[in-house]
């Protein structure tokens, strides 16, 4: 049996790591709020976005000669996924959730013969993709130094992933990330970009012809891009919601966990100690008894 | 009759601005600008660097746009804009910064006509700013 002094040792070191894990996940709880209001402050832009695009599509005259962003290049060889993670870790399963969903999809490609490339965003998905993958990363990007998603950051991916498109390096693109639905769950998502996929809405759609100026195709052209930068920003928002939602259950349970060990190495130290003074008595007594 | 319609400006990070009491709205339209009225057909166009001019009651109000769509419909003027601010507490020091990488972008030799006309288009709405 460890020694009292032992047991005393760990239950300081077990009492410190729980301060931490609390501490943890009282910063994530108060992130969490803010990344979940900026979420929801920026649903508005990606929904009127959408709506537009919707009603711009559905009213194209030449289906034929549309922009190659919104019906693709007519081939499906090339992916290129875009895997967006945390940059830091300690959040419970958030980066593996999002890398396993990947994980299985990259097999579905490989399996039908389809090139693969990853662009990885977050250091923690570069992290874990590229022992396996490495061959596949052709760019991994990182905001380290962004204390919150923004737009900016998100624009930036989204240029590269035209740039790339217009150079004719890939022919579909999927992003993937995590969806924020509440503390506990957060569903790891797929969603193709290029060649664009709506869900098409009907009761979003207006009846209403709308007059354009100049013609649809040069504004899908114009707002196409745009829309594939929000939907990576829109996706940056879900994640760092995501991510500290899921840190804060981890660090909750942590902080449990560690409860219930200080009780246990507690309850240790008293019968040991009791066992100590136990001894003691008995040898006292039998030494009284003897004489 | 009142002459009054809704605006919302909304950026990717938030609502920007929402206004019910709106008499006229000047937006820098790609073909030009375009002056938008109570009963505008429903529309949809998209923004060249301009200066947007709200008039709602006694009330005008000038923003800067770098690009955007705009979307009218059942009297509601919608505009996505992913960077926008005030004219009237902008930051000079901020306007010399963007006019200095506009002209940076405007050197280098990989555009076609039409980003060099917008960008051009920035250089000029910007340093007109600068001036006032």
């Amino acid at each position: 049996m460890a020694s009292l002094d032992d047991l005393k040792k760990r239950i300081s070191s077990v009492k410190s790591t729980q301060k931490i894990t609390k501490a943890m996940k009282m910063v994530a709880a108060a992130k969490l709020r803010r990344a979940q209001e900026s979420a929801e402050r920026g649903r508005p832009y990606s929904e009127k976005m959408n709506n537009i695009i919707l009603n711009l599509s559905s009213g194209l005259s030449d289906k034929e000669n549309a922009p190659k962003l919104l019906t693709g290049t007519g081939e499906d060889k090339v992916h290129l996924c875009v895997v967006m993670t945390a940059d830091r870790g300690l959040c419970g399963g958030f980066n593996s959730n999002i890398i396993k969903k990947a994980k299985s999809y990259f097999k579905k490609l490989s399996d039908n013969g389809k090139t693969l490339k990853i662009i990885t965003v977050g250091s923690k998905g570069h992290d874990q993709l590229k022992r396996v993958y490495k061959d596949n990363i052709i760019e991994n990007i990182s905001f380290k130094e962004s204390k919150n998603a923004n737009y900016f950051d998100a624009n930036k991916v989204g240029k590269i992933i035209i740039e790339k498109f217009e150079n004719k390096e890939f022919d579909v693109c999927t992003i993937f990330y995590n969806q924020f639905k509440n503390v506990i769950t957060q569903i790891p998502q797929e969603q193709q970009i290029i060649p664009l996929k709506m869900s098409v809405d009907e009761t979003n759609k207006s009846e209403e012809s709308y007059e354009f100026e100049p013609d649809e195709d040069e504004i899908l052209g114009n707002l196409l891009p745009k829309n594939i930068s929000t939907q990576i920003f829109k996706a940056m928002l879900e994640n760092s919601a995501s991510e500290q939602g899921s840190r804060m259950s981890a660090m909750d349970n942590a902080t449990r966990n560690a409860g219930e060990m200080v009780d246990k190495l507690t309850i240790e130290y008293n019968r040991s100690r009791q066992a100590a003074i136990t001894k003691e008595l008995i040898e006292i007594i039998s030494g009284a008894e003897s004489l | 009759m009142s002459e009054e319609f809704n605006l919302e400006i909304v950026s990717p990070e938030k609502s920007f601005l929402k206004k019910d009491n709106v008499t006229e709205v000047v937006i820098p339209a790609f073909e030009g600008e375009m002056g938008i009225l109570k009963d505008h057909i429903s529309i949809i166009s998209f923004l060249k660097p301009g200066i947007i001019k709200i008039s709602s009651g006694n009330e005008e109000n000038s923003f800067y746009v770098d690009d955007g769509i705009v979307e009218f419909k059942n009297n509601t003027l919608s505009i996505l804009t992913s960077n926008i601010f005030d004219i009237k507490n902008s930051d000079k020091s901020k306007i010399q910064d963007m006019i200095k990488e506009a002209e940076k972008d405007l050197s280098s030799d990989k555009l076609d006509d039409q980003k060099r006309f917008i960008i051009s288009q920035k250089v000029e709405v910007l340093k007109s700013l600068s001036l006032n």
